[in-house]
């Protein structure tokens, strides 16, 4: 067993739903009891889908288990195929009918259905949300497309317009909706044709037609991975693997597509905004920010990269929740010389954050809090996302566009260049003090009250200084969460830690370094008297560690 | 002044009413959510969901996603192992449950909470609550419910929390004088309120149950006469009754009406003079009716359908019928106690269909076809609702606001007029 408090990932059924949901023309029947509704809010609330999630559970009970928990799921099929009509049925179990053994597969297959059915075996006690939707588009995928080699690639004669298929798009993706735009727009400026995006807006049709493409884009891997990969085997088709996240990565990507289509890449190495933004003498503070990376392995590695060549940032902390992708998380982080934190604890990397003191958190809806609570920037740039991570406006991750999004909203939350100055010389001024946040910041919002790890953590107001934290309002699902928020913050970080070694001097000196660097001043200061064996911390080691550590 | 109108005392109920009863999928909660409220009612408790994967997912989901701090609520995940029987589970819960004390020294209360998961492979839970209670005696007292989707609907979980809790309640002294129980969890800010008006009332002892704290829960005995304020605690008095207290039977307070009635009741049982009782309540009766009419303007004439939730549906649509004028088309409640409902039901128009239980396309298709000017329904329905162009009231916002009393009665008449209010201003 395992004591959990918050997870990373729902259960993989969860994942099956994000693809049936992402399709046109697919239904799901799950064998599951009442309550495992709960997931459909995650689509209608969270991503504001004006259309129920096409899912049927079959709402078991106690009192059906010693009779017929089999009839019960194969009436809930014929009504689901009598009123929905779908070209294609998902069949599956959530976690408590895996324990009653009803054989969705077979009880589905002797109803000899007119449509496809694919059957889901989905492990709920051994995997979770991201495998599932990998698992459930490879089963659909497999089962829609037409038997391989049988039927071969009719290599037309004369011009030819190149074409991808963009697959790994799902419904409450972060921020997939505006990816597949841009990179459609991408691949248009290329020359290549778009011949087919899916799961997001495909339907079983469209999927047999996977194999007509040259190849195949993998945009998202934790979903499109074992697809593409069987396409590979199957229907010889070459996959991108670049994820274009970042301006580097990008180019990167255009030029690996050009080379696979047989394309000119300038046509497409069009301006982004960032490497200027980047270069201009404003962004000169942003040097060497100290960022912890969390988030699915993807978006963190991706985002590392970004961090530290596009942005000058120094990457601290890098990890993510997906073991499956432990691979590429270690690979990634020898770059930046650092010990993955590959976990699904999220106690784990609150820890890991609380200990470096980074400037600047780039993570997940978990790390928005996790950094809302010690009082650090942070930005969103990866599921597991909250109703305010799905913008109105268009807003992607990828491609030159996204990369402008990217230096705009990690950019956002940190208090910007010459302010930082005055903010250091005039910290005293009543109106203009680091307790007032930073002045692009949730104006009359109340002030940051900068949590030093010893203090007694403030209570938390409920629309407080948070705001400026995390650079969003935050929006709850319903109420309660908002009164869920004026519940007192846990235990300090680290609790009493050298709490006798400061003195009273010193700690009055750190307390005039501004909000946003004091958590490093204490961590550098402590670490300096460590190494040098230094009991009693006096304004004397505060400044010695400072010229110590000086840059 | 506005004459009051009490339901007679006895009585009222006429001919078994007509219920449609479904079977089918429910779009519902299960009774694990309702750890989402219990968790900050009761201030040194905490509840461990023994379950999977889905399990800790809908707390997390239903609970908007985040909470600021640390929840005192966590979920035990079942693993492949436990299951292969490669681990021993009660081993595995022991060690989960002393991590879980080490870290949170200051929980006096330990629900163990079971789910579908650990209801289908019959995981013990009450004598794994035992043999913990045993190894923490003094500091941690561990007890166990079913919160499971396959036994339980939504605030039926706090209905399995609470009868949990009464056996291990203190026996009030023999041939003590009566004492009042108000039974359900209310926002603090409402449970002050009914103390207030009943300590006007002298009504000497007045207890809540689920005290705030957990070594504050009441006593209970013969002597004991308990209200209900929440429509959903069928298993609470029984397990209360069993401990030889007496439920009195009123309407729910909601409303001037439903307020003055469930006040009465126990003002009738303590013997409370009744021109006494009429001068205590005037003042937030007088409130409550002027806080609710502008909301009749809006509300009067229109019509409204609730889909199944919390079983507050039935005492909902009384109020919002009796005292707004609206019109209740269907009222749907996941399960009907006959006879804690026997009042709410008579006031219920006679063409109103009442409903239990759900199967929910059937439902949908009852609800477009009538076309209501109003749908009371979960989470997972409203915006696909709304997208249909029918306005919705998130029916989850009437179990997590104050809406009980007479000092709410005018919020919870607009949690129902804000939709349609909404609806008129925008011109998009």
């Amino acid at each position: 067993m395992q004591l959990t408090v918050w997870t990373y990932e729902g259960p993989p059924h969860v994942g099956a739903m994000r693809i049936a949901t992402a399709m046109e023309g697919v239904h799901y029947v799950l064998h599951a009891p009442q309550g495992d509704t709960y997931a459909d809010l995650l689509f209608t609330m969270i991503e504001r889908r004006g259309k129920r999630p096409p899912v049927t559970y079959t709402t078991f009970q106690a009192r059906d288990l010693g009779k017929d928990t089999a009839a019960l799921f194969q009436t809930a099929v014929r009504e689901a195929i009598d009123r929905f009509a779908p070209q294609a049925l998902l069949v599956g179990a959530s976690c408590t009918a895996e324990l009653i053994q009803d054989d969705p597969a077979g009880l589905a297959s002797a109803l000899r259905l007119p449509i496809p059915v694919i059957a889901l075996e989905l492990p709920s006690y051994q995997r979770k949300e991201n495998w599932g939707a990998a698992e459930t588009f490879y089963q659909l995928v497999r089962a829609l497309c037409p038997s391989a080699k049988a039927e071969a690639q009719p290599r037309r004669d004369g011009p030819h317009t190149p074409s991808a298929n963009i697959l790994g798009p799902t419904a409450l993706g972060f921020r997939h909706r505006d990816d597949v735009v841009e990179i459609t727009r991408l691949l248009g400026t290329l020359g290549i044709a778009v011949n087919v995006v899916a799961p997001l807006g495909a339907t079983p049709a469209d999927l047999a037609r996977i194999p007509d493409a040259d190849f195949n884009i993998s945009l998202y891997p934790e979903i499109a991975d074992t697809a593409c990969r069987w396409l590979e085997r199957t229907h010889g088709q070459k996959t991108v693997r670049t994820v274009p996240i970042g301006y580097g990565a990008t180019r990167d990507f255009i030029a690996e597509v050009a080379a696979l289509a047989g394309v000119d890449p300038t046509a497409a190495l069009d301006t982004s905004r960032l490497p200027w933004w980047s270069r201009s003498v404003d962004s000169t503070y942003l040097t060497g920010k100290r960022v912890f990376i969390f988030g699915d392995a993807t978006h963190a590695v991706a985002a590392a990269r970004v961090a530290r060549d596009e942005f000058g940032f120094e990457v601290v902390g890098l990890g993510c929740y997906n073991r499956e992708f432990a691979r590429e998380i270690r690979t990634a982080a020898q770059l930046y010389g650092l010990e993955p934190l590959i976990t699904d604890d999220y106690l784990e990397v609150e820890d890991a954050i609380a200990k470096l003191q980074p400037e600047l958190v780039l993570g997940t809806q978990m790390e928005r809090h996790i950094a809302k609570r010690l009082r650090i920037p942070c930005a969103v740039i990866s599921a597991p996302v909250h109703v305010q991570d799905f913008p109105a406006r268009y807003s992607p991750q990828m491609g030159f566009e996204g990369a402008n999004v990217l230096f705009d909203t990690w950019v956002h939350p940190l208090v910007m260049g010459l302010e930082e100055h005055l903010l250091t010389m005039f910290r005293d001024d009543f109106e203009f003090s680091d307790h007032a946040g930073a002045s692009h910041l949730g104006h009359g919002a109340a002030p940051i009250f900068p949590r030093e790890p010893q203090e007694a953590a403030p209570t938390p107001s409920a629309n407080g200084g948070g705001e400026a934290t995390a650079g969003v309002a935050p929006a709850p699902l319903h109420p309660l969460a908002e009164g869920a928020e004026l519940s007192p913050a846990p235990a300090p970080a680290e609790p009493g830690k050298d709490q006798e070694g400061w003195s009273a001097e010193a700690e009055r000196e750190l307390l005039k370094i501004p909000f946003f660097v004091r958590g490093k001043a204490r961590r550098n200061t402590e670490r300096y008297a460590t190494e040098h064996g230094i009991a009693a911390i006096t304004l004397d080691t505060l400044y010695d560690a400072k010229a110590h550590y000086a840059r | 002044m506005t004459a009051l109108t009490l339901p007679a005392s006895s009585d009222c109920a006429p001919a078994p009413r007509a219920v449609l009863r479904e079977r089918g999928q429910r779009e519902v909660f299960c009774g694990l959510t309702g750890i989402i409220w219990l968790h900050r009612k009761v201030q040194d408790a905490f509840f461990l969901v023994v379950g999977s994967r889905t399990c800790a997912h809908l707390l997390q989901s239903a609970a908007g996603v985040m909470v600021f701090a640390e929840p005192r609520f966590g979920t035990a995940i079942i693993e492949e192992r436990d299951l292969a029987g490669m681990v021993d589970c009660n081993a595995e819960l022991d060690r989960v449950v002393d991590r879980l004390l080490a870290r949170r020294p200051d929980i006096k209360l330990l629900f163990l909470v079971g789910s579908c998961p650990s209801e289908v492979i019959k995981l013990d839970l009450s004598r794994a609550a035992q043999r913990l209670s045993l190894k923490h005696t003094g500091a941690t007292r561990v007890l166990n419910y079913s919160g499971s989707g396959i036994e339980t609907t939504f605030t039926e979980g706090e209905d399995a929390c609470l009868a949990a809790l009464v056996p291990e309640l203190a026996e009030t002294t023999r041939g003590a004088a009566p004492e009042l129980m108000i039974v359900g969890a209310l926002p603090d800010v409402v449970e002050d309120q009914f103390l207030r008006l009943f300590a006007q009332l002298g009504i000497p002892r007045v207890h809540s149950f689920p005290a705030r704290r957990a070594g504050a829960m009441p006593p209970v005995g013969p002597n004991t006469r308990f209200l209900l304020a929440q429509p959903f605690l069928g298993e609470t008095a029984r397990a209360l009754e069993d401990r030889g207290a007496v439920r009195l039977d009123a309407l729910f307070p909601f409303g001037a009406e439903g307020t003055t009635a469930w006040l009465h009741a126990a003002a009738v049982a303590f013997g409370i003079d009744e021109m006494h009782f009429r001068a205590v309540i005037a003042p937030g009766r007088e409130r409550a009716k002027r806080a609710i009419a502008h909301a009749r303007d809006r509300l009067g004439g229109k019509s409204i359908f609730f889909l199944p939730d919390s079983q507050l549906e039935l005492p909902l649509a009384r109020f919002l019928a009796q005292e707004l004028g609206m019109v209740p088309l269907e009222v749907g409640t996941p399960y009907l106690h006959r006879a804690h409902m026997a009042r709410e039901l008579a006031l219920l128009p006679a063409e109103t269909v009442i409903s239990e239980g759900q199967d929910v396309d059937r439902q949908l298709d009852r609800v477009r076809a009538a076309r209501p000017d109003l749908t009371v329904c979960g989470l997972g329905l409203a915006n696909p609702l709304e997208a249909e162009g029918l306005t919705t009231k998130w029916a989850i916002e009437l179990v997590f606001s104050p809406i009980h009393g007479f000092d709410q009665a005018g919020d919870l008449a607009d949690l129902f007029a804000r939709p349609l209010r909404r609806r008129d201003v925008l011109k998009v």
